[in-house]
């Protein structure tokens, strides 16, 4: 059974309904921290503010489930978006605030002359994990961010917007995205196949 | 490096799709469903639902579209269209919209722009605008389906948008719209080099070339187009396929 956890950020249906097209096993969108402790997979969405957020999550009693069923008993975890930046262990939108801090580094926003946020399709470019075993097509994903994760450790992926930018994490059992894999058809597709049936 | 992002408008009444000219005299082009279904297959970059029904019963018809659209293409849908709440939005992004677009409400009430992107994240919120020529020759902001006056400047509007938390504008050219003769490159230039967020250029394309002067002339980040999908040949594939040969960066099947 593969959780989708629902902490009221952004579109959970579009990353259910993704990941049925990839696998039979069972997907549930839940904010119930025992469905956490009996999920084989847990996914961590999300669109919107940092701050709210985490505060969600901490509000819905959902950070202590989920650091015993990843950190603990490490089942394979996939953060998008949000879901990815929420692993950092501080950011700085719309005020100062930590993150899980799963993972070192801090989530900014994009210094750049470029339209800010980063909305489109944008190529990546695998740096190591599972990303660099896997055929991703041309590997255009779908962006729309404003902020972004810091980070130099456990980076999977890159994507140049004015300069480089973590695109993706890989840390043990942990796996994130920055880019909506749900929204990025053909290549998101073959992503979503890869993590469901990911050996971590 | 980022892609140039091409855009599909469909325009919704009563679950069906439409065509204006200068958002005037409906025709029926189609399913909207189907047509989404094809987009996806050709590898439009988003999609945008604007709906113009005009009552309460007919947004159900709308929940069903958006639902069954977002259950078969997995890629970037906005939906727009007498949004006119926090709770209008919340129950169409639940319905299946990934972003969604106000416009006569963001007029008649700014502070909905910086509440709505302060609950949804500003990414989630596209500000809509209709300009079109005033009697005095100047460009004007108009609401209500381009059926009245506003007295604002759309540049400085935009701007004041994208201070309240806007995370793309959708800037459409009401003369344009349907006359398949381009763009209003000046104006969408202006647009596009006042704000630092994406602009989204749409009403006027008739043409591939077209689609490559938004981005070259207009430096819009993305360029919507329904008429030339609607009424000739072309397609996203071949849409891309040209603006690639123009020097552009797009995505390509």
């Amino acid at each position: 059974m593969i959780v989708v956890v629902d902490y009221g950020m952004g579109n959970l249906h579009s990353v259910a309904k993704a990941l049925e097209r990839v696998t039979d096993d069972e997907i549930v969108v839940s904010s119930d921290t025992k469905k956490l402790d009996r999920a084989t997979r847990i996914v961590l969405p999300g669109v919107g503010a940092f701050g709210q957020g985490i505060s969600n999550l901490k509000s819905l009693g959902l950070i202590t489930a989920l650091e015993k069923n990843v950190l603990e008993k490490k089942k394979p975890f996939l953060g998008i978006c949000l879901g990815m930046q929420l692993l950092a262990e501080t950011s700085t939108e719309k005020g100062l605030h930590k993150g899980l801090g799963w993972v070192k580094g801090e989530v900014t926003l994009f210094e750049t002359n470029l339209k800010v946020p980063h909305v489109g399709w944008n190529d990546i470019e695998p740096c190591k994990g599972m990303l660099s075993g896997c055929y991703l097509g041309d590997r255009t994903f779908y962006f729309v961010h404003s902020y972004h994760f810091v980070t130099s450790d456990n980076v999977a992926a890159t994507c140049g917007y004015g300069a480089g930018f973590v695109a993706a994490i890989e840390k043990g059992n942990i796996f994130a995205t920055q880019f909506h894999p749900e929204k990025s058809q053909k290549n998101g597709q073959r992503l979503l196949k890869q993590w469901v049936e990911w050996q971590c | 490096m980022l892609k140039t992002r091409l855009i599909p408008v469909l325009l919704l009444k009563d679950g069906r799709m439409i065509k204006t000219v200068r958002y005037k005299n409906y025709r029926d082009v189609g399913d909207p469903v189907t047509c989404a279904r094809v987009y996806d297959a050709q590898g439009a970059d988003e999609l945008i639902f604007l709906d113009i029904s005009a009552s309460v019963e007919n947004r159900n018809v709308l929940y069903d579209v958006v639902t069954m659209t977002a259950q078969e293409c997995f890629m970037p849908l906005t939906v727009g269209g007498g949004l006119r709440s926090v709770a209008d939005m919340r129950k169409m992004l639940q319905m299946g919209a990934d972003k969604v677009s106000i416009n006569t409400a963001a007029v008649e009430h700014p502070a909905l722009i910086r509440e709505a992107s302060d609950v949804f994240g500003n990414s989630t919120i596209i500000v809509s605008i209709d300009a079109k020529l005033n009697r005095e020759g100047k460009f004007e902001v108009y609401t209500h389906r381009a059926t009245r006056k506003t007295g604002l400047d759309p540049v400085a509007w935009s701007k004041k948008a994208e201070s309240l938390g806007a995370g793309e504008i959708l800037i459409s050219f009401v003369d344009k719209e349907g006359t398949m003769q381009g763009y209003d490159l000046e104006l969408l230039r202006k647009i596009s080099d006042v704000v630092k967020i994406p602009v989204i250029a749409n009403g006027g394309v008739g043409t591939l070339q077209h689609l490559v002067d938004g981005v070259t002339q207009g430096h819009a980040s993305a360029v919507a187009a329904a008429s030339i999908f609607h009424f000739t040949d072309q397609s996203p594939i071949k849409a891309h396929a040209f603006m690639e040969r123009a020097g552009l960066e797009v995505r390509t099947i």
